[in-house]
């Protein structure tokens, strides 16, 4: 190798460095706040907003939104990237500028890095006053995000198996719903519970119960500390039993490893399957696939957690992604105008059965049972969310992720030794070590 | 890839021996005979554009090498020293944290068992790879046709073989079905304990990696010269006694490849569980959990040092193994 060619090697490092410093880096944001637009046709500009949805943009949904949302502001550019691994995606897209106008929070991002990324959408006074969830996103007064919408979440049933099993009214107890179970198992020759162990994130919606268990609203805030979240009588624990236990009687699916979300739909609106635990936004979901199979839709019903406090069912509502303005956005009242619009004006929450994040809105139509049988919801503060999350990463645990459920599950089942006790022994010290060491 | 350089202009001759065969013995014997007629043949060193002709040549391969492999690699190096969460624009150099800590946590290394599984595989892949391999260079019926049958599954995409899989392993599924038509009639969950789960997957990743083993052996088996197969038939020696002293030592060195890459693939499995399981089950490898670590709970230095281990974990057993069973020459004449 002579000298030329050296010279060369270093010059295409040099260039290599240099490319990649200039992707790096960036300056930081400048706190300017996003604000709502005063007239609708002032604002102009072209605004990109992200979203997992990558079905609905598909399917020319979201396009139809954006042409109704072009009817208030004409001069505004509405594009949509559906990004199929969100959380995986945007978080890479975060270390550099480009991560559209409008985006959804990814969970990895800590919430004191909010201001970084971010454009402040208004004060907590402004916010919380109109929104639900606006705790979330706090940081120092200001909110940086507005939930997208909020969910309730249950158990997914089909009635016309359960009322085959002889069971009418909801169960109060966890040993009542075990008892329903098992009719179902004993009368019909439909699977009782379906877990989709496989795809693993439909066990994630186990979590969001903590607080409908103990009609709590600061549940979620109070696991931020070493407080042993499985401890006898924990809201977690109560939750966590009643899996292990319809797994451990032999009332879920045979073979948990190869289940399947998509069929699992299907199944459970003709009646093989009998009961899933899910948010409200899956009812519709469910609906269309009964639909699709050519039975009545009325058949799938939903179900609060069976517990119950002064003789009524709770239903915590906890708050889906939060939708938030990039810091980097050039049009930031464009951006603002959709976030605003979205949320209050698109219908989308009616359409999709979810919780409307406007307070003043009512319950949707697949919440109808809750309303009729006197459900009492309230909104889960989500003002320690961040520190809870640090913990739960520091513990590695993943009380957002499907990790140790299906521990659980095959705890339960067998496949993995140990008692349920000793299991949750083991996260609880995990929780409460992590909890002396994250944040502080 | 030289035959044809004879009739190419002389730059571009002289570029692609040099970029081929660097060795300075070839050079000086080859150089002057090859060159065309007509005075005396100017070395190609001696001209600057036909100097740096070559670097131009590898400009683009070596930007590319240079940005998708050794600038990724250094920055992990470079994050397992932080307790950077993958997202924040700050991070906090820790030292040796990470690496103490991975050092600290025996759990985090209890996933090599699972390596195991596949360990024993790959030594069922490269026996029946290399089974293949011999039956089919000899000359039978249909043997293309078994070569794609039996390279084929290599050129599926992993996440394709995952669900492919997925459905073939199912209550009721491909091989349920199978089963019951030979009267086996099983209600064994394949994937649901930990024993069977990693047996099927690792039985999963022998029905893939097959294909490259054998093709690996089938080349180095078909450089072997015909005369020696029918030097040894005179002699009198059966199929068996040609692969013992023939077949075998002549394809040693890519038998002892395969063993390396076979022990390095099986420390760090990934696709084929990670699609099927998703290491649920007693079936998590240690790549899984690296992932893990830095996608579902935000320790990317972590998990950055974890990566940097697995890498000196596989450069110390290459090490050992060659030390052990050093590449000899392989003089069949």
């Amino acid at each position: 190798m002579g000298k030329k060619s050296m010279a060369l090697t270093g010059a295409l490092l040099t260039a290599a460095m240099l490319t990649v410093a200039g992707c790096g880096g960036g300056g930081g944001a400048d706190g300017e706040t996003a604000a709502s637009p005063a007239d609708p046709n002032e604002v102009s500009g072209e605004i990109k907003v992200l979203t997992q949805r990558t079905d609905l943009v598909q399917k020319g949904v979201m396009a139809k939104y954006a042409a109704e949302f072009n009817k208030v502001y004409p001069k505004v550019k509405v594009s949509f990237d559906g990004i199929t691994d969100y959380e995986g995606e945007v978080k890479i897209r975060m270390n550099a500028k480009s991560y559209g106008d409008v985006l959804f929070i990814p969970g990895a991002v800590a919430k004191n890095d909010y201001p970084k990324f971010f454009a402040p959408l208004g004060t907590t006074a402004e916010l919380s006053s109109k929104y639900r969830f606006s705790d979330k996103t706090e940081v120092d007064g200001k909110v940086y995000g507005v939930a997208q919408f909020g969910t309730a979440n249950g158990f997914v049933y089909n009635k016309a198996l359960w009322r085959k099993a002889g069971v009418t009214a909801w169960p109060k107890t966890p040993q009542e719903f075990l008892a329903g179970l098992k009719a179902i198992k004993e009368k019909t020759s439909a699977t009782p519970y379906y877990t989709n162990f496989k795809d693993g994130w439909p066990l994630v919606q186990w979590t969001a119960n903590n607080g409908s268990v103990g009609c709590d609203a600061q549940a979620g805030n109070a696991l931020a500390g070493p407080v042993s979240p499985w401890k006898a009588g924990g809201e977690l624990h109560t939750i966590d039993s009643l899996l292990h236990d319809i797994v451990k009687q032999g009332l879920s699916e045979k073979d948990p490893t190869t289940t399947n979300w998509e069929t699992s739909k299907a199944l459970l609106a003709e009646g093989r399957i009998a009961t899933m635990m899910l948010g409200s936004w899956s009812i519709t979901q469910m609906q269309g696939a009964a639909k699709e199979a050519g039975v009545s839709p009325d058949d799938i019903g939903f179900m609060p957690f069976p517990v119950q406090k002064d003789g009524k069912f709770c239903a915590a509502v906890v708050s889906d992604y939060q939708q938030a303005v990039s810091a980097y956005s050039e049009n930031k009242s464009a951006a603002r105008a959709w976030i605003d619009w979205f949320t209050e004006k698109s219908g989308y929450s009616a359409t999709e059965g979810v919780v409307s994040a406007v307070k003043a809105a009512p319950m949707p139509a697949t919440l109808k049972d809750f309303v009729d049988n006197d459900v009492t919801f309230f909104d889960r503060s989500e003002a320690k969310t961040a520190a809870v999350n640090d913990i739960d990463d520091a513990a590695e645990i993943g009380l957002n992720k499907p990790d140790y459920r299906q521990k659980l599950i095959d705890t339960a089942r067998g496949a993995e030794k140990g008692s349920l006790e000793d299991f949750f022994a083991g996260l609880n010290k995990r929780w409460d070590e992590a909890a002396k060491t994250a944040g502080s | 890839m030289t035959e044809t350089t004879d009739t190419a202009p002389r730059g571009a001759a002289a570029t692609r021996r040099s970029s081929a065969d660097a060795t300075h013995k070839g050079r000086g014997r080859r150089g002057p005979r090859r060159g065309p007629g007509g005075g005396q043949p100017r070395s190609w060193r001696q001209s600057p554009l036909s100097r740096i002709t070559p670097w131009l040549f590898l400009v683009a391969p070596l930007a590319l090498l240079i940005t998708f492999t050794y600038i990724p690699v250094a920055s992990m190096i470079s994050y397992s020293f932080t307790d950077w969460d993958g997202v924040s624009p700050d991070r906090e150099v820790v030292g040796l944290d990470n690496y103490v800590q991975i050092f600290t946590r025996p759990e985090l290394f209890r996933v090599f068992f699972v390596s195991g599984y596949y360990l024993a595989a790959s030594v069922v892949q490269i026996a029946v790879a290399l089974y293949f391999a011999v039956i089919l260079s000899f000359d039978l019926r249909f043997r293309n046709f078994f070569k794609g049958v039996l390279f084929f599954p290599y050129l599926i995409n992993g996440v394709a073989i995952g669900f492919v899989f997925l459905y073939f392993f199912q209550d009721g599924g491909t091989l349920d079905s199978v089963l019951a038509w030979l009267g086996v009639t099983t209600d064994h969950p394949w994937l649901g304990d930990p024993t069977s789960a990693n047996v099927s997957l690792a039985g999963v990743s022998v029905w893939r990696f097959t294909g490259l083993n054998f093709v690996l052996f089938l080349g180095a088996i078909q450089s072997i010269p015909g005369e020696l197969y029918e030097a040894a038939q005179l002699d009198g020696a059966g199929r068996w006694k040609q692969f013992r002293h023939i077949i075998a030592p002549s394809i040693k060195p890519v038998i002892s490849l395969s063993v390396i890459l076979a022990i390095s693939g099986s420390l760090s499995v990934f696709e084929i569980p990670y699609i099927m399981t998703g290491g649920a089950t007693g079936t998590q490898t240690f790549v899984i959990q690296t992932v893990k670590l830095a996608f579902q709970f935000n320790k990317t230095g972590l998990a950055s040092a974890a990566a940097v281990v697995l890498l000196l974990i596989i450069l110390l057993i290459t090490w050992i193994q060659r030390r052990l069973v050093p590449d000899d020459k392989v003089d069949l004449v």
